[in-house]
């Protein structure tokens, strides 16, 4: 009780075990959250994909199934990165932490860019955008438009989360050249690591929901 | 009341170990939050309130007395918003959550101290967002927000309003988190899971729908934004959505946040009733694992909101049984309350007989939710007064009679003064003869068909509703009392001493008030909860 307290050690702890087992629970926690924010998306999407499938087909057939694979690659690649990097904090390397967090920040940003200069700019040219510009010629046009509207919904959420994600990433790179990480102080980097998987996993649904729907035939 | 007046505590504590305004807004102690929220909250109850004075002084006559039917819709509106949204789902939890979850596990904070007065702030800025609404004309969608009323008919200001719910959410998420964080990696030596009081049980119950059910309101209200800013039709069904689906989605949040607002008040009368009986609770483990079974079961019931809605008949009849299921771990608690009084010492002071009125009203709360959780009857009386009265039972007679008779219990230790008991027991009375004066004949008019959400009504219902306002005037004045006798004992009350009730638990081996770290040093817990009679035995 009276021995030195470290210095990472917040004052409401009583050891750095503690601290870490509590920061731990309360990411994942947080990560419930996210899924349950999600989850109401995947839940009106499906019921919407069930009612009006040949629409939601069709929507499909209309985005570049090979930008989107490209995305899924560097996403993927970007949580080997972070899980590098997660690796290299806890033995205290900085310099490897550093080159790790830069990587997958470059990763991530390209993702934002392909997802945003590319494909929704592509869609805006199309008269893809729904409340915007929507202007598609065939059957079941409003149900074009809603499969658009949850393409654009989801799409944009995850973007968000990929962007809030990189400034954390961005934070964190500071606090490394500063020398605030040790082998005794690697918390926030593994939180954002977590947090930075789930973003990633959140994309491993949201792809074939997406792009596959008429991959099958 | 205990007359064993301790000296005064002269000691530092959390409240004068600094001064000043800064020391308030930037502080991390959860005491002090715990203060910031119970100004809030109180403000909050305050406005909410006045909206449900003018509506039942508006009924008094059958063709409206006071306001125009526009109006009249506005106001039950943002009573329900806000009492719904910014006091009784903050109440209890971050409240006496706050201030009692670190000192009950015997820590000296939350587990994310600036989360928790991020928390704060999020809540006022949503607060600020729903005033907006409120001030810039009001929204009449009611609380519910239903589509295509709120997406396509309503006026602009639903947006303000749903984005102050939005943001409020993430309060509860936050406030939530820290809870469940703090319960499980932050107990002191001893303090093994079923020694924890109940009141952590039912927070911990509250926290995990907080968590789970808060995210699906936030995108669910983010839809409905989407819907009305770009005129895509997600819930609008003429443009191809479906508006069962914002219904679904609605109340797959909002039925759990019933229990949001029960549980903890279900929490705070297992202390108040073991206390005051002295004696332990009967059935720890039942009371204890009732609270996670209603927190679970009220998951699966949403489904009894929408009976006349079109859901199918089959889902109908699932959520009618599961509905039915709620009622059993709420039994097992009121059975449990009523075998701890058996036999009990049992005092009546004022936070008794705030948990007994809670005991009654619940019951009566409770039981009629069965009605409605039968498909054939809830045809009936969907949408009439009988809900109305049915749920104010559970939210005022339940949720509200254990929030104040959880202030009264733990005002001593908040502020480290007593306030006057002849008048809190008073108050406790009115306010339980106000409520049955109010609510009861609202269960005839409903049962009679007099339909909710009406600005008139037919002339036969008018002695019924002149009763209810009544009532309402007495209930009014009952929740005055306690504003001003609390006011007067911060400065006037005699000190309060660590633990003026004999009560057993954490939080009152420390000075009243606290010092800002809780505990001097870590508590070491090595007996059961609630070991009232035990000690002598302890001893030899």
């Amino acid at each position: 009780m009276s021995e030195v307290r470290s210095a990472a050690l917040a004052e409401q702890f009583e050891d750095l075990d503690q601290q870490h087992e509590a920061s731990s629970l309360g990411m994942w926690v947080f990560l419930a959250t996210e899924i349950m924010f999600f989850g109401g998306l995947f839940a009106g999407y499906s019921v919407y994909r069930g009612l009006y499938f040949p629409g939601f087909d069709a929507g499909s057939a209309l985005l570049n199934v090979k930008v989107g694979a490209l995305n899924t690659a560097l996403l993927l690649c970007s949580s080997l990165t972070m899980a590098l990097g997660v690796r290299a904090a806890t033995l205290g390397k900085r310099r490897e932490l550093a080159t790790f967090l830069v990587l997958t920040i470059l990763l991530g940003l390209t993702f934002v860019g392909i997802k945003l200069g590319v494909e929704w700019h592509h869609d805006y040219l199309e008269h893809l955008a729904p409340g915007i510009n929507f202007a598609y010629e065939g059957p079941n046009a409003r149900a074009v438009e809603l499969f658009f509207v949850f393409y654009f919904f989801m799409t944009g959420v995850h973007a968000l989360h990929m962007v809030v994600g990189v400034s954390i990433l961005a934070v964190l790179l500071w606090m490394t050249f500063r020398g605030r990480f040790g082998p005794e102080r690697y918390n926030p980097v593994e939180m954002a690591g977590l947090y930075w998987h789930f973003v990633d996993i959140i994309w491993i649904f949201l792809y074939p929901l997406l792009y596959l729907i008429g991959a099958h035939h | 009341m205990s007359t064993t007046a301790v000296a005064p505590t002269t000691g530092v504590n959390y409240l004068n170990a600094q001064y000043g305004i800064r020391s308030w807004l930037l502080t991390t102690d959860h005491k002090r939050i715990a203060l910031l929220y119970l100004g809030s909250v109180t403000f909050f109850f305050l406005i909410g309130g006045a909206a449900a004075v003018l509506m039942r002084l508006h009924l008094i006559e059958p063709q409206g007395a006071l306001l125009e039917p526009a109006t009249y819709n506005k106001m039950f509106s943002m009573h329900g918003i806000i009492m719904v949204f910014f006091f009784l789902i903050p109440s209890i939890p971050a409240v006496m959550g706050n201030f009692l979850v670190p000192m009950m596990v015997g820590a000296r904070d939350l587990a994310f101290p600036r989360l928790n007065l991020l928390s704060w702030y999020v809540y006022i800025v949503g607060g600020l967002f729903t005033l907006y609404a409120v001030v810039a004309g009001g929204v009449d969608t009611g609380w519910t927000f239903y589509t295509p009323l709120s997406t396509t008919y309503a006026n602009g200001n639903v947006m303000a309003a749903a984005l102050g719910v939005f943001i409020t959410g993430f309060s509860s998420i936050l406030t939530g988190l820290n809870f469940v964080v703090t319960i499980h990696k932050m107990r002191a030596p001893g303090l093994t899971w079923f020694r924890l009081p109940l009141f952590l049980w039912a927070i911990y119950a509250t926290s995990i729908i907080m968590i789970l059910g808060t995210p699906v309101l936030a995108i669910t209200l983010l839809l409905v934004a989407l819907e009305r800013t770009f005129h895509v039709g997600i819930f609008d069904p003429a443009l191809g959505g479906d508006p069962i689906l914002f219904q679904h989605l609605f109340w797959f949040y909002s039925h759990p946040a019933v229990y949001i607002m029960i549980l903890p008040s279900m929490g705070v009368v297992s202390e108040l009733v073991t206390c005051f009986s002295r004696k332990r609770i009967f059935g720890y483990s039942f009371v204890a694992f009732s609270s996670v079974a209603i927190a679970v079961i009220s998951f699966l019931v949403w489904g009894h909101h929408m009976f006349v809605s079109g859901q199918s008949v089959y889902a109908g009849l699932v959520f009618s049984a599961l509905s039915f299921a709620v009622a059993i771990p709420s039994a097992i608690k009121v059975f449990n309350w009523t075998a701890t009084l058996y036999k009990g010492s049992v005092s009546y002071q004022a936070p008794m007989l705030y948990a007994l009125g809670f005991i009654g009203l619940f019951t009566m709360g409770g039981l009629t939710g069965l009605f409605l959780a039968s498909l054939a009857t809830d045809i009936h009386l969907h949408d009439t007064y009988f809900v109305i009265a049915h749920f104010h039972y559970i939210m005022v007679g339940g949720a509200l009679m254990g929030y104040l008779g959880g202030l009264h219990f733990w005002w001593p230790k908040m502020t480290g003064r007593l306030y006057p008991d002849g008048w809190a027991r008073f108050s406790a009375l009115v306010i339980f003869i106000g409520f049955n004066l109010t609510f009861f004949p609202q269960y005839i008019l409903g049962y009679l068909g007099m339909p909710r959400r009406y600005a008139v009504y037919p002339e036969e219902f008018q002695v019924l509703n002149v009763m209810s306002s009544a009532g309402a005037s007495i209930l009014a004045v009952g929740y005055l009392i306690p504003l001003v006798y609390f006011i007067w004992s911060i400065r006037y009350g005699p000190p309060a001493g660590p633990n003026p009730w004999g009560a057993k638990g954490l939080e009152w081996e420390t000075p009243s008030p606290p010092p800002t770290e809780n505990f001097e040093e870590v508590p070491v817990v090595e007996e059961e909860a609630y070991a009232y009679g035990e000690k002598e035995a302890h001893v030899v």
